[in-house]
């Protein structure tokens, strides 16, 4: 690996920015629900203080084979998201190879499949049910934002990221990103979209059993994906080159505006059923997900 | 090493989760615990959140006069709060029975069963006093946790 990739899996937007930058957007999503709901809010430092307290938690020793997978599952999330922020195209130089678009898809994929397993791996009824919720709003949300992804790539002819970033008049791609964007609440299990963590249901679904640092790490994934999906469509609509110090300060303002507009939805939306979730992917963003990629395969066949 | 410590005792204080354990109360201290959470007490600048989980608390949040369908649970719900931990009694009825007091269906007092922290009482408590009340056994549960690391690792 070269020099430039590490510094992307290290630096930026990597490890050593990605774990700030991830407590400050959950703050921002707790900051914005609290300011919808005329409250002040926690201070900025809480999420750090929440990690911290709870690496310092004395957890039930559990043997055998679940807990080394319950432990696994978080880690690999984390992993896996900090790998997908590595792949993001912030800087044009670099690492992207052909087809790495995939690659990201596949990696910001594993984090909600570890939730799910976590879940049946648990052995408590709720982490079941809530398992299978996000099994099936997986399946749901994942049509649509796997046609806006393609939809986005027909566009630009290419499935490597460096070349999908940053905009362009074709308005296939701006429907792509609007896909992307509709996708977002339901990975990040956020209102009204949130049946596989509903706490006045399922306590807290497949994460019931975690506690310590595991859990810690489960809320450090949580704010890894904000970033890596914020971050996504932030690096599609950025224009690329410039000042890096501009750019990457665009980034980061770009990806705190959808999680304040995200969280503002969220809290101002109450909680959709199963199906109602199930409906709304796979017939409303679905319809629009379909007329987004025949428009951007069409506009091609034509040019 | 020092600040390690320093930090960590900062963040337990900063970041109390609560579970809340109704153990056969009128719903009256429920409803007043509630009102913390709202806009005029705003509890979460101080950090403090309601918690699904007993696994993911650190202060157990009791109401009511333990009544025998209940002792169990309680039992059962303390032991599954994780160290280091805190238990906040909210109202007069965990801590004296209140007006329950001599009914054969009541196992209470609370602190007959489980260690108790801090006593909020009232009939209901106002919320500034549970606000206090919860505050207070933050700090408790942060000097304990640093107490407990000073010595090793509990016996339990």
């Amino acid at each position: 690996m070269n020099l430039s990739g590490l510094i992307h899996l290290f630096v930026f937007p990597g490890l050593l920015f990605a774990v700030p930058a991830a407590w400050f957007f959950v703050w921002g999503e707790h900051k914005a629900a609290a300011r919808m709901q005329r409250r002040i809010g926690p201070p900025l430092l809480q999420p750090f203080y929440d990690f911290v307290k709870l690496l310092g938690k004395r957890t039930p020793s559990r043997r055998g084979i679940e807990a080394d997978l319950l432990r696994l599952y978080p880690a690999l999330s984390v992993l896996s998201l900090l790998g997908a922020l590595a792949l993001l195209p912030v800087f044009p130089a670099g690492v992207s190879f052909s087809g790495d678009s995939i690659l990201l898809v596949a990696l910001l994929e594993l984090p909600s499949i570890c939730f799910i397993l976590a879940g049946f791996t648990s052995g408590s009824i709720y982490g079941e049910i809530g398992a299978i919720r996000e099994a099936v709003l997986s399946v749901a949300n994942n049509l649509v934002f796997l046609l806006a992804i393609v939809t986005v790539a027909v566009t630009r002819q290419t499935f490597r990221l460096a070349d999908l970033a940053g905009p362009t008049t074709n308005p296939g791609h701006w429907l792509g990103v609007l896909g992307i964007l509709l996708c977002i609440p339901a990975k990040l299990r956020l209102n009204p979209f949130s049946t596989s963590s509903a706490e006045q249901e399922i306590y807290s679904g497949p994460l019931t059993e975690y506690a310590g640092a595991a859990l810690g790490m489960w809320k450090l994934a949580h704010g890894l994906e904000w970033v890596a999906l914020t971050g996504l469509v932030a690096s599609l609509v950025l224009p690329a080159g410039g000042e890096w110090v501009l750019h990457a300060l665009l980034f980061v303002a770009v990806s705190f505006v959808q999680v304040l507009l995200l969280s503002a939805i969220a809290a101002g939306t109450a909680r959709f059923t199963l199906d109602r979730s199930i409906r709304f992917y796979w017939r409303w963003a679905a319809i629009l997900a379909i007329l987004a990629i025949s428009s951007a395969i069409y506009m091609g066949y034509r040019s | 090493m020092n600040i390690l410590k320093k930090l960590m005792h900062k963040s337990r204080c900063k970041s109390p989760s609560l579970f809340h354990l109704n153990t056969g109360s009128c719903n009256g201290c429920d409803i007043e615990l509630v009102t913390c959470l709202s806009p005029r007490y705003d509890v979460e600048q101080l950090g403090i959140h309601l918690e699904g989980s007993p696994r993911h608390a650190d202060i157990l949040c009791v109401t009511g006069p333990v009544t025998r369908a209940t002792l169990e649970a309680v039992k059962t719900v303390y032991a599954q709060v994780c160290e280091p931990k805190a238990v906040v009694a909210l109202g007069s009825c965990p801590a004296s029975c209140n007006v329950f007091a001599g009914s054969p269906v009541i196992e209470g007092p609370l602190s007959k069963h489980i260690p108790v922290d801090v006593y909020v009482p009232g009939c209901p408590p106002h919320p500034d006093a549970i606000i206090n009340g919860i505050a207070r056994a933050a700090q408790i549960l942060a000097e304990r946790g640093v107490r407990e690391e000073a010595k090793g690792e509990p016996q339990k």
